[in-house]
């Protein structure tokens, strides 16, 4: 086809609001009648806030998918299938960006992206011994260990077991956020947590299903 | 829109060079053109435009802008500086900023409707109504109610909106506001009464376990009291404790899941406040099994596939109720359903595409043998339509319906290149009703609009366009058409950042006069471009001649029989009608050629049909 006639023109038609403009209703609940406000306050209502909450819950989940990295690093070494490498290396890249995301989250908002109560806000893993995971469904200092120790068919086992579980941890992080009718209410959150939910619930059944072949 | 999507294309991206030298190998390149270096501006930013002109452009409403709402995501460079500056403020050598004012997209214009001679514009923070009947849009209502995404869609006096977003509040409120809030959540659809835009009311809000990303108006077949409302969600399940109907998980452990559904909610219009869910149906249930994870598991198909989610949901449905059937873009999956009985709809068929990373929209042609699909590649945040980025990714997938099945035949990606500061990927269009061809208008954010003709499923290609520069030359910011309508013989296009505009299709090699004259005079009362109708064209001059027109363009149409329909129609034209002679001509059309291609096989029938008709007026 052509375009013979396309058209170049660099103008403004930004019509300028002008004269009268009508009042700017804000309803009340069903059945209630509406307040009329003014354009600041009506820009006013768009905004939303966060709380501790909400940042702690992003501090705890970066150190939660630090984790995950470092046992995909493993892989390149120590798996045998190219099937859970394929799977490892996809969920270390989705785990990166989202590190990423929940980094700048904090940095623009110049909160610290280090949780300052690495244990706290898990009532379940109050009891830390010198095993403990750090937060819901990390792997232990000693899960950690005979994972990188394994080789083989073995790692893969232990790795897909492991994804497993620390997916689950997410999970149930992200539960325990929206358990708190305060938090999750800043949209980025809420649609990240949405997302943690999505992906790693879809990561699990593929993991189940991969390890149930091996 | 959605701001998680880009999580999964960020994670794709190590892939995507991979990806598009497969892509690519099987279908063009897109290349630059007139629109894609345009000079940058909110206000100011370069235009081009091909068989389009601009009629109106209309800054935001009042209540509904600032500047220091605009958001696009991080650039590399302000990732690293702005965790340099946390690192700084934690070691007590720098002070913090401030936190950003707004939330990504607190003030985007989102998508749109048309009744009674008014342009309903949805927002995130509410919506806003313009009175259109003269050509220029004139505001007279604004209602702020935030919650995103303000999703529309009326019905007489009711105006329906969805809300997903956490902070949506039963009253319209804001945690923080001044005044009285209300602690209590809302997310699902709200019904407004908008029959005194003096005094518009909340009248009902439907709660549900998702929210409510997209609805669909679904009237009832039987009951002219009853309206139905597919709901799609899209958002984490909210919890049993805060909305007793609702459970998370995947059906192997909950079979109760409120993911794998949508819902219909029955409004009765003489009691619109007692609008109520009244099924969640399994749609994406295994035929067979009767599992409810029954498509599209999640992942990637092959190597260079495009990663998509599981499909537990869908993102838009369209319905066309003459035909009885929907078509949901659902996730990882297109879907056709028989919704005969909209409580309970049925899946005939799907579709799966390893090109598709989120099916996210779906128009039927007026013919309703026809399917365009949207994939929102990058959820409408990224810069999807760079060089680099392959041709059938982030675009329309045109399938057909054969024998009750969905059979995938092409992609249509905006052809032209645009630049990394300039979010782009397919977004909603709906159909503009010229006799003969589908034709769709549609959203590109800022790619612009573009029409593409589907009229050979197989060979897709841009009719018009309309294209502004980026917001900024440097830096991406989100904003753009989010969608572009045909309402009543103009295109309106609502605009995330900028506000609306009003477009006029213009004559040329691929459009004609008559074309657009036969489309401009299809009128609706009311229009919810996700509850299509069936245009009706009456005999006319104009629409003879569109098919006309549409047969030379194809040399579909042996010259001298061409030249007789030509007479026919300027004599019809100056009001003379020769009934012996367009009983004849009626007769010679209906010889359609063995070879002649469908569409105009389609053409010469439809024209001979008319001559007919025209040949027997009393």
């Amino acid at each position: 086809m052509s375009l013979t006639t396309a058209l170049l023109v660099a103008a403004v038609i930004a019509a300028p609001v002008v004269g009268q403009t009508p009042p700017i209703f804000n309803p009340g609940a069903p059945g209630q009648g509406s307040r009329v406000v003014s354009a600041a306050e009506a820009v006013e209502l768009s905004r939303t806030g966060y709380v501790d909450a909400d940042v702690r819950f992003m501090q705890h989940m970066i150190v939660h998918h630090t984790q995950a990295v470092e046992m995909v690093a493993l892989l390149e070494s120590r798996g045998a299938s190219p099937l859970v490498r394929r799977l490892g290396e996809r969920i270390g890249q989705s785990q990166a960006a989202e590190m990423a995301l929940m980094q700048e989250w904090l940095g623009s908002r110049a909160l610290p992206t280090a949780a300052a109560d690495p244990h706290a806000g898990h009532a379940g893993h109050m009891a830390m011994g010198a095993d403990a995971p750090l937060m819901p469904g990390m792997l232990t200092p000693a899960q950690m260990t005979a994972l990188a120790a394994a080789s083989g068919p073995e790692f893969d086992r232990l790795f897909l077991q492991g994804m497993i579980q620390h997916h689950q941890g997410a999970l149930d992080m992200v539960d325990a956020l929206l358990d708190d009718p305060q938090a999750g209410e800043d949209p980025t959150i809420s649609d990240f947590a949405t997302s943690v939910n999505a992906d790693q619930s879809a990561e699990i059944l593929r993991m189940q299903s991969i390890l149930s072949e091996l | 829109m959605n701001i998680r999507s880009l999580l999964l294309s960020s994670a794709a991206a190590a892939t995507v060079l991979f990806g598009a030298v497969a892509a690519q190998a099987q279908s063009p390149a897109v290349g630059p053109d007139a629109r894609s270096a345009l000079s940058a501006g909110l206000r100011d930013a370069g235009q081009a435009a091909s068989g389009l002109t601009l009629e109106y452009s209309v800054a935001p409403a009042p209540g509904f802008f600032d500047p220091d709402s605009l958001w696009g995501p991080p650039t590399a460079e302000e990732a690293a500086a702005m965790r340099a500056r946390a690192a700084a403020v934690e070691a007590g050598t720098a002070q913090p900023l401030p936190a950003p004012k707004y939330s990504p997209l607190a003030l985007a214009n989102s998508d749109m409707a048309m009744s009674g001679g008014r342009l309903f514009v949805g927002n995130f923070n509410g919506f806003n109504a313009y009175d259109v009947t003269q050509g220029e849009p004139e505001l007279v209502l604004s209602v702020v109610c935030p919650g995103g995404q303000g999703d529309l869609s009326i019905h007489g006096n009711l105006l329906f909106m969805s809300v997903e977003q956490n902070r949506g509040r039963l009253d319209c409120s804001a945690r923080g506001a001044e005044g009285d809030v209300n602690a209590e959540r809302f997310r699902g659809i709200r019904i407004f009464d908008i029959s005194d835009l003096s005094a518009p009311r909340q009248i009902a809000a439907v709660q549900t376990c998702r929210g409510s990303h997209t609805h669909t108006q679904v009237p009832s077949p039987t009951d002219p009291n009853v309206l139905y409302i597919y709901n799609s969600g899209t958002s984490s399940v909210r919890k049993s404790g805060e909305l007793s109907i609702c459970s998370d998980g995947e059906p192997g452990q909950n079979a109760e899941t409120a993911l794998y559904s949508i819902d219909v909610i029955k409004v009765p219009l003489n009691a619109p406040e007692q609008a109520a869910i009244v099924s969640r149906p399994r749609i994406f249930a295994d035929r067979e099994t009767g599992e409810i994870a029954g498509l599209w598991k999640g992942g990637r198909y092959g190597v260079a596939g495009q990663e998509s989610g599981p499909t537990n949901q869908c993102h838009d449905i369209t319905v066309y109720p003459e035909m009885g059937l929907a078509a949901g873009a659902c996730s990882g999956n297109g879907i056709l359903l028989d919704i005969s009985d909209p409580e309970h709809p049925s899946r005939v068929s799907e579709l799966f595409d390893p090109d598709m990373a989120y099916w996210h929209s779906a128009t039927f042609n007026a013919a309703g043998d026809k399917i365009l699909f949207t994939d929102e590649w990058g959820g409408g945040v990224g810069a999807r339509c760079r060089a680099q980025d392959p041709a059938t990714w982030g675009a329309d997938l045109i399938a057909t319906i054969e024998d009750g099945r969905l059979v995938g035949k092409n992609f249509f990606k905006l052809p032209s290149v645009q630049t990394a500061a300039e979010n782009c990927v397919a977004h909603n269009g709906s159909l503009i009703p010229v006799p003969g061809r589908d034709l769709m208008v549609q959203a590109w954010y800022q790619g612009g609009i573009s029409i593409v003709d589907f009229t050979d499923p197989a060979k897709p290609f841009e009719v018009a366009y309309f294209d502004r520069g980026p917001v900024d030359a440097n830096r991406m910011y989100v904003a753009g058409h989010w969608s572009a309508y045909w309402f009543n013989g103009r295109i309106y296009a609502s605009e995330i950042a900028r506000g609306l505009d009003v477009l006029r299709l213009q004559p040329g090699d691929n459009l004609s006069a008559a074309e657009i004259a036969a489309a401009e005079r299809i009128m609706a009362e009311t229009i919810n471009p996700q509850t299509q109708t069936r245009p009706v064209w009456e005999d006319s001059p104009d629409v003879a001649q569109a098919y006309l027109d549409q047969l030379a363009r194809s040399n579909g149409i042996e010259a001298g029989l061409a030249g007789r329909v030509r007479t026919a129609v300027e004599q019809w034209r100056g009001g003379r009608v020769d009934k012996a002679g367009a009983g004849e001509l009626s007769r010679a059309l209906a010889v359609i050629p063995e070879n002649a291609a469908k569409a105009d096989g389609a053409r010469l029938k439809a024209l001979s049909e008319l001559f007919g008709r025209l040949g027997q007026r009393g």
